[in-house]
This record gives structure tokens, C-alpha cells and sequence, in this order.
């Protein structure tokens, strides 16, 4: 039997971004919190003197075990899941911090048209121009209202930016000036210019400087070091939870940290329609606890948020058939679908690409959101055009190979060398939709290892998937060839969803929206069913935008974090759902 | 040791071990004995590693005592399939005038040691059934095989084709024909085909982890000296390179291992 634990003002499941913010929120104001993470309570020490790309850029050290616990994935709704496996196929944060610990930093507010797809869309190209096939949907909430929460969030974050040329003027400016620029990102920049775009130094979550943020908690100047995307860093230089938010909550007496607490329920009373609290087991001993709460915040990965509100029979279970149901409708993602290139290979250039810092770059904003007219285009939305210097290991560095070179033996070898430090990558950052068929549910075979089913996911592309890949590489190419690369590879378009889930951009599942028929979460992220449970995270987005989700899930959580203070002192539903007229 | 037996070489690519040429020297071998020279590969390669090879190998005193005591096998059980690793990650990776190949680079006890760590034992996977091989790799690993079994079953089968097809130990026979065998599995040609694994997913397995040793820090028992790094002219870890971030002239410094970077304190 579960002990039963004193009830608490605020539960919150999972310690990454989402997380972390409202536990600090939370303890700032006074509420009596529980933050409850599934991994272990690392620090900043644990990075001190681990550079060691085997370890965490091949073997994902700091990635989730998937031993007790993975997805299963599959394509085709009459087809078999299967799990995957290895890590090397599905990469997902663990530990305190979450996913933020190992992200890389790059930072876009996502755009006015975004929050907006489906209203502006159709006011500019008609209602024709969304495929039968796509939900496209708005996110009940507008750009100008998300402003502040993105502030809030980059101050506390410390972000080093410039203004996009394109981009809404920004009310403050970013708190940081942005990274050094390396030659790479500079013959990037010029390549633009020529070509009349308007390029800048992309924002990025890594220090330019020593920063001291709104809440205290002091930032140092980033090194340049390169162990950075799916390291943690050693050297608090990189905006992540365990610089920032985490101890900030934890300054507060009414907040407590419990690690290794693996949460399996959201406790639901059926007749009150409200949580009650969660259970969870102490991972170090194997005893269960119930952690009864005012309030209950979901703020787990996408995938966690999705799997506990179905193993909880919380809310209705979409299903693809009759396309009705709310929860795992919408789920999306930027997997290989996404990021599409071209790699420029240069005879007589060498570059120092050994340095780097995560979201070290130069990127261009003409082609992304609808900055551009798609009249005549076959696909919604855009994305940015990116040049990354994230500083690149050995290993890595040994895959600059031209298209027909095999990939082992003599000329493998003498090739790889000599283009180590003389070939670029740039791609195109694309949104991705949703589609009707695309979707989570809990799978019929596969277990964890307390006997619960795995989240399964039915993922395939849909109309326009591919047609705005190929127009990126084409812009990607035409960058390229004015950089004077001398070579240059074009990534292949896939047929397919592979089953990769790397690079930890899976969203939606729980959306938000303003019709409880076709969203999950009100845009405070509060469960239009279930007034006192939140659902916070990249779990919201109904489609994913054009760039990194990572600063719209750190926006989102302050505005969680408002609507769960308005809950606790109204105790109500705190949005007046709209009847549906917009999504027909 | 004597040379009386080594024959001429046949190419100048340095492929073979000093040990290889004491197992000839005590075990007939019907196949043509590719070429080495033997200068450079003592120097570069196991010193440690001078154990015969099979029934009646030489009696020779190993020079052991020189090497790196942790050149030894801790995985592998069978010689056949340690001589096979070696002479396959040469293929992958071989020595020529740009500099050392996997033998000398240590690979061959690299993937020993990952075979015989978490890695190898699948100790991070999902593994539980229903399997179904024949779906990797578009699901990614699917195999019920642990990466260490893979590494076996995979290493038997080559050496099986060398016997069968050309008439000699993997490790022995030509280099055209050893590449020639290793271009089966890439492809995952039927003549390849195993219970348990894809030939195509061994390959790129035994490919990659090759890779990997050939570049990952010398802590783990390749990329010895760091010639993997000096090849490829990468300097290894450091506090930062703010200093050089901005530099447009490539920046060349000697590296620097993990060990270094730590302090090496004992």
C-alpha cells in the first residue's frame, strides 16, 4: 500500500524548464510546493572535467535509460509498433533539469502567425489552402499576449542575442549582446547579404558574458569549450534549470525536491473532477507514495505528459477511426521531417570547427513563418535558414564525406581527413503539422517495468511535409553556392518518418486551443476537464512552429504559473472555452 | 624472432600484427599471407598482445612485458574472432602514408573493452521481447542479441567465408578478398545472411564502433597517442577556446587527452 503523505498547495511532476519555473514561480509566492523528478539530483559538478564526446555524443550518457521504460512507433495505423531500443534512436533528457541540460541553446520566439496559423492562413490564401489531411489549428492564444512570458523567460535565462530584422520589435532588448561570430558564421552572413536576405547572430541560451538574472542566480561568460548540445555544462555558462530556476526554488523553505521519485498516476476523483494528487515510487527503495495536492502540474517531456494522462483515464483518448477524443490528437514533432541541408565542402579554406558553443550560429528569417508568399507553394509556414558552430569532436568530425565516397576503407580515410575542418552544414529549421493520423495512445504489447504499457506513436508525413523540405534545401543550396563552397551535398529528402527520435522536438499530444473540442489545455495550460490539474510543457503546441521549442515552453510555464496562482485563489476554470466555429 | 619464414610482401600496406607472423611460423596456413612490414607495427602495435595463436604457436617468449598491460583480451574468448576484429577494422580503417590504421591505433582492444562494458551488454536498451531482427534498422535495434553477441556471431561468419570462399583465415588472405567479404555484409548480400542479425547491421556496427576507436579519447583504449587526433589535426578538450574563436587561420595545437584534462592526479 502507497503511503499516504501530508497534502501539499502544488505538485509538480518532472524538473527540466517546465518544470523548474513553476516550482521557482511557486515557491517565490509562497505556495507550499512538491517538486517531484523521476532521475537523479546531478549538479554542475557532475559535467567538471567529463569532455568526452564517446561518452555522451555517441553513448548519450546524460540521455534516459530506456532499460525500464521507451516508446513504441510505427506508421501505418494497421501496422505493429515496435520499441525502440537504443539511444542512439531516441534521445530524451533525464535527470534534474530535464532535457534542458543537454539542449544546445538556441533561441527563436516563435511568430505572431504561429499562434495564429489557422485565422491568418486562411485570411491571406483561403480556407482551400489547408490540406484535408492537416489539423491545423491556433493556439487560443496571441503573439502579443505571449510577450511578456517570453521575457520573463529570456531574463531569467540570460540569452545572448541581436534583434532579427524580421522579428517583432522587441520591447527590452535581449539581456545579453550576442556570441562571438567565427569566420564560418561570417562568410555565412556575407553569403546572405549578397543575396538580399537578412541574416543575424542567432539568440542563444549560452552566456556572452557574466550574468547575474532577475531571481540572483549568477551566469558565467561561455568558453567556447564545444562540449555543449547533449553535455551538460560545467561551468553554469549555459542557460539551463540547474543554473537558474532549480535553485531558485530551492531557496524557498516551502518548496522540496524529491530525485528519484518515478511518478506512475495522476490520482483522479471521478466525481469531483478533480486530481487528487500522484503516486509515485522512491526509485532507490522500490516504496510507493501518494503525494496528495491542491494543485497538480504535469510538466514532464511531451511523451511523459501524454502516457500519465492515459494511464490515469484522465480525459478521452483520441481515436484516429472516428477522429474523436483529445488526448494524443495533434502529438508532432520535428524528427526527419526537419532540418534538411546542404553540406558545403571547401578545397581551400580551413576552419577552426573544433570550437563552438551550442547555438553559436548565423541565421536567416526570410523563409520562415509566412515572412514569405505561398501562393504558389505547396506547403504552410517556414522555418529559419541556420549555420551552427557547435564545436565538433573527433568523431564527428570523421563524417565530411562526398556523396559516392564509401564510408570505410583508404579512400574513406584519406577523404574524412581532409575535410574535417573544411566542410559547413546549414539546413532549414521547418515547421511540422499535424495531421489526423498522427497520434498517441498506450501500446497493446510493450511494457515498463512495473507492467505499465509503453506510449505508442503513429507517426507519417502528410501533404506538405516533404514538398517544404525540398524548398529549404533549394534555399539551403543556393546560400551555399554563394559562399563559394566548392562542393556541395545536398541532404536526401526521407520517404518516411524513420522512427529517430533525436533531437528531443516532440511536442503536442495535450494541446491548448481555445474549443475543448479540439484542445486539451486552455491557454493558461489548464485542463478544460479538470480544473486543478496542468498539463505544462511542449505537450501544448498543436503544431510545431518553425524554429527550437524551447523558449515557447519556457514562456508557456510562466503563463502556467500565473493561471495555477489565479487557481489557487478562485479554484475555478479560468477560461471561457470557445464553441467550435473556427476549426471546422 | 626469426624471419627466415615471412615471406615478400605483396603490397606495402602495414596490415598484420608481429603476431601474425608467429602464428605462421608455428600453424600452416593455406592461404596467401598479405604483406607487411614488420618495422613500425612493433612499434605502434601490442607489444602486450605476443600470445600464439592456436595449437603449437611458437614457443617463443612474448614481448610482453613491454606493452601495455591492458592490452589483453577480456571479451573476446577465441583468437579466430580477435584476429578476424583486427584484420576487419584494418580494412575499415588501414594504414597508409596519412598514418596508422585501427591495428595500430588499438581498435581491435577498444571494442573489446565496449563489448565487455554496458555498452556491449545492451545494459541502456529496451530489451524486452517480442523481437524481430529482420525489422532493424528501420526501428533501430531490434535484435533479442546483445551488441557483444552481434560482435561474435558477425566475426564467425567472416572468417566462415574466408574459409569457405578463399580458402584461408580472414586474417590471412588478401586484402582484395578480405574487402571483398566485408562489401557482403555491407550490402547484406544472402551469402552473408545470419540468425539473429542483419549482415548490413553488423557491418555498420563493426564500422562504426571501428570509427570510434580510431577518434574516441585514449582512455578508452583506442586512438592511442592520440594518433587518431594528430591525423586529423583535433586538440582534444580544453577549459575553452574563446582565445581562438574568431581566429580565420586554422589554430594547430599538440593534443590533449581526457587524462591531461583532468589533472591525472594518480
Amino acid at each position: 500500500m502507497a503511503k499516504k503523505l501530508d497534502k501539499v498547495d502544488v505538485v509538480v511532476v518532472g524538473m527540466g524548464w517546465a518544470g523548474g519555473i513553476v516550482a521557482a514561480e511557486m515557491a517565490k509566492a509562497g505556495k507550499k510546493t512538491v517538486g517531484l523528478e523521476k532521475g537523479e539530483h546531478i549538479k554542475r559538478e557532475d559535467y567538471i572535467g567529463v569532455k568526452d564526446e564517446l561518452r555522451f555524443d555517441n553513448q548519450f550518457q546524460i540521455m534516459q535509460e530506456l532499460k525500464k521504460d521507451t516508446v513504441t512507433s510505427r506508421n501505418e495505423l494497421d501496422e505493429t509498433a515496435l520499441p525502440i531500443r537504443t539511444r542512439k534512436k531516441m534521445q530524451i533528457g533525464a535527470n534534474l533539469g530535464g532535457a534542458s541540460v543537454h539542449w544546445a541553446g538556441a533561441t527563436y520566439r516563435y511568430w505572431p502567425y504561429e499562434f495564429e496559423i489557422r485565422s491568418k492562413t486562411i485570411e491571406r490564401y483561403g480556407e482551400d489552402k489547408i490540406p484535408e489531411d492537416m489539423n491545423l489549428q491556433d493556439w487560443g492564444i496571441t503573439y502579443e499576449e505571449m510577450e511578456p512570458y517570453y521575457e520573463k523567460w529570456e531574463y531569467t535565462a540570460g540569452i545572448s542575442g541581436e534583434q532579427d530584422p524580421n522579428a517583432p520589435k522587441r520591447n527590452k532588448p535581449w539581456p545579453n549582446p550576442p556570441l562571438k561570430e567565427s569566420p564560418s558564421l561570417k562568410l555565412f552572413k556575407d553569403a546572405c547579404k549578397e543575396l538580399g536576405h537578412k541574416p543575424f547572430q542567432v539568440a542563444a541560451g549560452n552566456m556572452s558574458q557574466n550574468y547575474e538574472n532577475p531571481d540572483g542566480e549568477k551566469l558565467n561568460a561561455c568558453m567556447y569549450c564545444s562540449f555543449c548540445t547533449r553535455h551538460g555544462c560545467d561551468f553554469s555558462a549555459k542557460s539551463d534549470p540547474l543554473a537558474t530556476v532549480i535553485p531558485t526554488a530551492l531557496k524557498h523553505d516551502n518548496f522540496e525536491l524529491r530525485t528519484r521519485a518515478n511518478v506512475r498516476r495522476v490520482l483522479y476523483d471521478k466525481d469531483t473532477k478533480k486530481a487528487t494528487g500522484v503516486l509515485y515510487v522512491d526509485e532507490n527503495t522500490g516504496e510507493e507514495y501518494e503525494q496528495p495536492a491542491e494543485v497538480v502540474v504535469l510538466a514532464a517531456f511531451a511523451f511523459t505528459n501524454n502516457r500519465l494522462l492515459m494511464l490515469s483515464e484522465i480525459g478521452e483518448q483520441y481515436d484516429p477511426e472516428t477522429r474523436k477524443g483529445i488526448i494524443g490528437r495533434n502529438f508532432n514533432g520535428q524528427y526527419n521531417n526537419a532540418f534538411a541541408g546542404v553540406k558545403g565542402f571547401f578545397d581551400n579554406k580551413k576552419f577552426n570547427l573544433y570550437a563552438g558553443a551550442g547555438a553559436m550560429g548565423a541565421a536567416i528569417t526570410d523563409f520562415a513563418a509566412d515572412n514569405f508568399d505561398h501562393t504558389d507553394l505547396d506547403f504552410i509556414g517556414g522555418g529559419a535558414i541556420e549555420l551552427r558552430q557547435y564545436g565538433f569532436a573527433a568523431i564527428s568530425s570523421s563524417n565530411n564525406i562526398k556523396e559516392g565516397t564509401p564510408s570505410w576503407g583508404a579512400d574513406y580515410k584519406k577523404e574524412s581527413l581532409n575535410y574535417a575542418y573544411r566542410a559547413l552544414q546549414i539546413w532549414y529549421t521547418n515547421n511540422t503539422m499535424s495531421y489526423w493520423h498522427n497520434y498517441t495512445d498506450l501500446d497493446p504489447t510493450y511494457k515498463d517495468e512495473y507492467g505499465d504499457p509503453l506510449l505508442r506513436v503513429t507517426y507519417k508525413f502528410g501533404s506538405g511535409t516533404k514538398e517544404i523540405m525540398e524548398f529549404g534545401v533549394e534555399k539551403c543550396r543556393e546560400i551555399m553556392e554563394k559562399m563559394g563552397a566548392d562542393y556541395i551535398k545536398e541532404d536526401s529528402i526521407p520517404e518516411e518518418f524513420d522512427h529517430e527520435f533525436s533531437g528531443g522536438h516532440y511536442s503536442g499530444g495535450v494541446v491548448m486551443g481555445d474549443d475543448p473540442e479540439t484542445s486539451a489545455v486552455n491557454n493558461y495550460l489548464q485542463m478544460w476537464d479538470v480544473d486543478n490539474l496542468f498539463v505544462v510543457g511542449g505537450s501544448a503546441f498543436p503544431q510545431f512552429g518553425g524554429h527550437h521549442p524551447t523558449p515557447t515552453i519556457g514562456a508557456l510555464s510562466y503563463r502556467a504559473s500565473e493561471g495555477i496562482e489565479k487557481y489557487l485563489k478562485d479554484k475555478k476554470q479560468l477560461v471561457k472555452a470557445k464553441t467550435k466555429t473556427t476549426n471546422a | 624472432m626469426s624471419n627466415d619464414e615471412k615471406r615478400p610482401p605483396e603490397n606495402n600496406e602495414k596490415q598484420f600484427s608481429r603476431r601474425d607472423f608467429l602464428k605462421t611460423t608455428g600453424v600452416a596456413t593455406g592461404g596467401i599471407l598479405a604483406g607487411s612490414l614488420l618495422g613500425g607495427v612493433v612499434t605502434h602495435f601490442g607489444d602486450a598482445n605476443q600470445e600464439p595463436h592456436g595449437e603449437g604457436g611458437t614457443t617463443e617468449t612474448p614481448e610482453s612485458t613491454k606493452g601495455n598491460l591492458t592490452d589483453a583480451r577480456v571479451f573476446f574468448s577465441r583468437n579466430s574472432d580477435f584476429d578476424t576484429l583486427a584484420a576487419a577494422a584494418e580494412r575499415i580503417f588501414p594504414e597508409d602514408d596519412l598514418g596508422p590504421g585501427a591495428i595500430s591505433l588499438g581498435v581491435p582492444y577498444f571494442i573489446d573493452k565496449q563489448c565487455h562494458s554496458w555498452w556491449g551488454f545492451n545494459g541502456k536498451n529496451y530489451t524486452d521481447g517480442p523481437h524481430d531482427f529482420e525489422k532493424t534498422p528501420k526501428f533501430g535495434i531490434q535484435e533479442k542479441l546483445n551488441r557483444g553477441e552481434i560482435f561474435k556471431l558477425g566475426l564467425n561468419k567472416i572468417n566462415e567465408i574466408a574459409n569457405d570462399e578463399f580458402d584461408g583465415n580472414f586474417w590471412e588472405i588478401d586484402t582484395k578478398d578480405q574487402d571483398e567479404i566485408l562489401k557482403k555484409f555491407e550490402a547484406n548480400d544472402e551469402s552473408a545472411k545470419m540468425n539473429g542479425v542483419r549482415a548490413d547491421v553488423f557491418f555498420q556496427l563493426l564500422r562504426d564502433t571501428t570509427i570510434w576507436g580510431v577518434y574516441a579519447d585514449p582512455a578508452y583504449g583506442g586512438n592511442r597517442n592520440m594518433e587518431g587526433w594528430k591525423m586529423m589535426g583535433y586538440p582534444g578538450p580544453r577549459m575553452g577556446w574563446e582565445g581562438i574563436i574568431e581566429e580565420s587561420d586554422f589554430h594547430e595545437e599538440e593534443p590533449q587527452g581526457l587524462r591531461t584534462y583532468q589533472g591525472g592526479k594518480m
